[in-house]
């Protein structure tokens, strides 16, 4: 059977069972929308967290930026794994013995005020819709790629699904169909990642085999090194970017992750404290699976393209090469026409356009997988990116019906009235974010990124502050959370977007340190802010203390020690 | 639970985290970023080590130390029955 009818077939048994999950665990009341319930297994709720919070960045796209960036990657591997930690030692435990639906929720009743909750409401629909916009663009590219349909009839097929499930299931239905993707991802990564290891060092275990060596006996990582510096490339063990940035942009990726609205959401859904910590354990496990698999596929596939392609006869290469070169992900131009590939650093010789995507999305196809393998590859990136979409707008959903809604406009709204504002924001989540994913903004790209920079400055440590700072008021974190978001706003706009006047050049970045890095300067601005204004202004109420004290105990017990 | 087994629970679990996080710090900023370099000139089978703890040793400390973190604080919920 040819790819595109395994492709079919998969896609259509993936997207039946997501569907069936969805009508199995419809959400019955406002509880289980927001949270399923607050029953959600911790191991599942790993899974959950796991799916959604790889995306189809994660899934398509980091095994191909590590490959061209080598040691440079390793800001994401560690940044975006590293941040689970913070979350479990200092987040989640406390913020689910809270106990309330959203990061809002705690936000405004820490700080007893709705202009904190205002705030956070604010940055949490900033944070999540940057984010989302790409998500459903990412379903779009998938689908165009893999089943050749136009990419807005992707995104349209992409938001009927979501559509489906997060308006019914809510949470609930999130949580169970996240489960599945995840299921469906990581087996679509591992496959291949498995066979390639094995075809090219021996050893199954990618990550054991990334250390290996091949055939000729040589370890793959010196033989690419050598690679790469013959072809004029950094050497691939050791990066080109500045120490100081490399540490601000792992600060700033950690950092974000912890305070991203919709993965902290997910550790509302446990049943208890402990349920809390051993979750994001589990969340982190599965995360690692794929995450230290990344690296190994990266050089699997930068060694395996460099040694097919460079200096090879153009009409001798592998069929491969022309599907690929149809697709525009890559470009051969032979300059100085002698009908070989010249695949040099230096622009002016270099002949081959490569797209990053393309490492995790050709990879079965250079390494001549079976059919099944690479239609297996479109079905776990169409999971990836629906998980992480729904579980986004999740967030954007409960932030307006909830937060705003609920306790802010209408106090008095009933049970049944919030759940169906829930669903009809839901509802129109999804229309805007399809919006976005058909007509993308320019500056999309470039801000998903930023997403994490603006969370870090944003919730993370008014939410850290909120839980071990008991003397920390609501003018201290309103004043540091505005502070802290229009500094990496003002950042991002004068050094990533060019917003103001004439672009400024890479020298003239503050300490030296990118806007992805930023994030990391605006969150330490929030907290001495936050400090410094707190100590200023009078003490938080009483009762307000009290909660801190409660929240810092897991059981019940605390309970009656207040209120 | 009185006001001096809070106090004395907190400062444990403060402990216990001062303790995790330097862990945390050191296998991915130190070993990872800040000395990477002097690391790389240790080879560990086909791996520069600063390479290693920067693409894989760190992310598999990170997954142990939430697990440590997990049963530390079981323990410790259970010594001043604060557990459920």
């Amino acid at each position: 059977m040819g790819i595109l009818t395994w492709t079919w077939i998969l896609v259509g048994i993936t997207f039946a069972l997501y569907i069936g999950i969805a009508i199995w665990a419809r959400a019955g009341s406002s509880k289980e929308f927001y949270v399923a319930g607050g029953g959600v297994p911790p191991i599942m709720n790993g899974m959950a967290t796991a799916a959604d919070w790889m995306s189809a960045a994660s899934f398509i796209s980091l095994a191909g930026i590590v490959s061209f960036t080598g040691y440079d990657g390793s800001v994401y591997l560690m940044g975006w794994t590293g941040g689970y930690v913070l979350l479990a030692l200092l987040l989640a435990p406390y913020l689910r013995k809270f106990g309330k639906f959203t990061v809002p929720d705690f936000i405004g009743d820490r700080y007893y005020s709705n202009t904190a909750r205002v705030v956070a409401v604010i940055a949490a629909l900033i944070v999540s819709f940057t984010y989302v916009a790409g998500q459903m663009r990412g379903v779009g590219i998938v689908f165009s790629r893999y089943l050749e349909v136009d990419i807005n009839t992707g995104v349209y097929i992409g938001m009927a699904i979501v559509l489906f499930y997060a308006v019914l299931g809510g949470m609930k239905g999130i949580t169970y169909t996240q489960v599945a993707q995840y299921c469906v991802l990581i087996f679509a990564f591992m496959v291949p990642a498995i066979f390639i290891s094995f075809q090219m060092t021996g050893n199954p275990i990618p990550q054991l085999g990334f250390g290996g060596a091949g055939e000729d006996g040589i370890y793959l990582l010196d033989k690419l090194d050598g690679l790469q510096q013959q072809l004029g490339f950094n050497e691939y063990t050791s990066g080109s970017k500045s120490m100081i940035d490399v540490f601000a942009i792992t600060v700033a990726l950690m950092v974000g992750t912890a305070g991203l609205p919709h993965v902290i959401v997910r550790f509302f859904t446990v049943p208890k404290v402990k349920d809390a910590r051993v979750s994001a354990g589990w969340a982190l496990l599965f995360i690692a699976i794929l995450y230290t698999t990344v690296p190994a596929v990266a050089v699997f596939a930068r060694t395996k393209l460099i040694e097919t392609v460079s200096n090879a006869e153009y009409a001798e290469l592998p069929e491969w090469f022309g599907n690929w070169e149809k697709t525009g992900l890559l470009q051969f131009d032979d300059k100085n026409g002698d009908g070989i590939v010249q695949y040099v650093a230096d622009k002016a010789e270099n002949e081959l356009t490569i797209d990053r995507d393309i490492m995790v999305l050709a990879n079965p196809e250079i390494a001549q997988l079976p059919n099944w393998v690479i239609a297996l590859v479109g079905a776990g990136g169409l999971a990836a990116a629906l998980s992480t979409a729904a579980g986004l707008l999740l967030v954007i959903a409960s932030s307006i019906s909830h937060d705003l809604f609920k306790k802010i406009i209408k106090p008095d709204i009933s049970e049944k009235g919030e759940l169906i504002a829930a669903r009809l924001s839901a509802f129109v989540a999804v229309l805007i974010a399809g919006y976005f994913g058909i007509n993308p903004p320019g500056f999309v790209a470039a801000v998903v990124a930023l997403a994490f920079g603006l969370a870090a400055a944003s919730f993370f440590p008014a939410i850290l502050l909120g839980i071990f700072d008991k003397r920390m008021n609501k003018e201290g974190a309103i004043s540091g959370m505005i502070v802290g978001l229009s500094l990496m706003f003002f950042y991002m706009a004068k050094y990533k977007l060019g917003w103001m006047g004439e672009m400024p050049p890479a020298s003239e970045w503050w300490f030296g340190i990118s806007p992805e890095g930023f994030g990391t300067v605006a969150m330490i601005v929030n907290f001495v802010v936050s400090l410094i204004v707190s100590r200023v202004t009078p003490a938080p109420p009483e009762e307000v203390q009290e909660i801190v004290e409660h929240i810092r105990i897991p059981s019940g017990a605390g309970e009656a020690s207040g209120h | 639970m009185s006001k001096k087994d809070m106090k004395a629970y907190w400062k444990e679990n403060l402990g216990y985290l001062a303790i995790l996080l330097s862990i945390w710090f050191l296998v991915s900023y130190v070993f990872g970023i800040l000395l990477v370099d002097q690391l790389n000139s240790i080879k560990m089978g086909g791996f520069k080590l600063g390479f290693w703890f920067a693409q894989q040793g760190s992310m598999y400390v990170f997954v142990i130390l939430i697990f440590v973190y997990v049963r530390l604080m079981n323990k410790l919920d259970k010594k001043y029955g604060v557990d459920e």
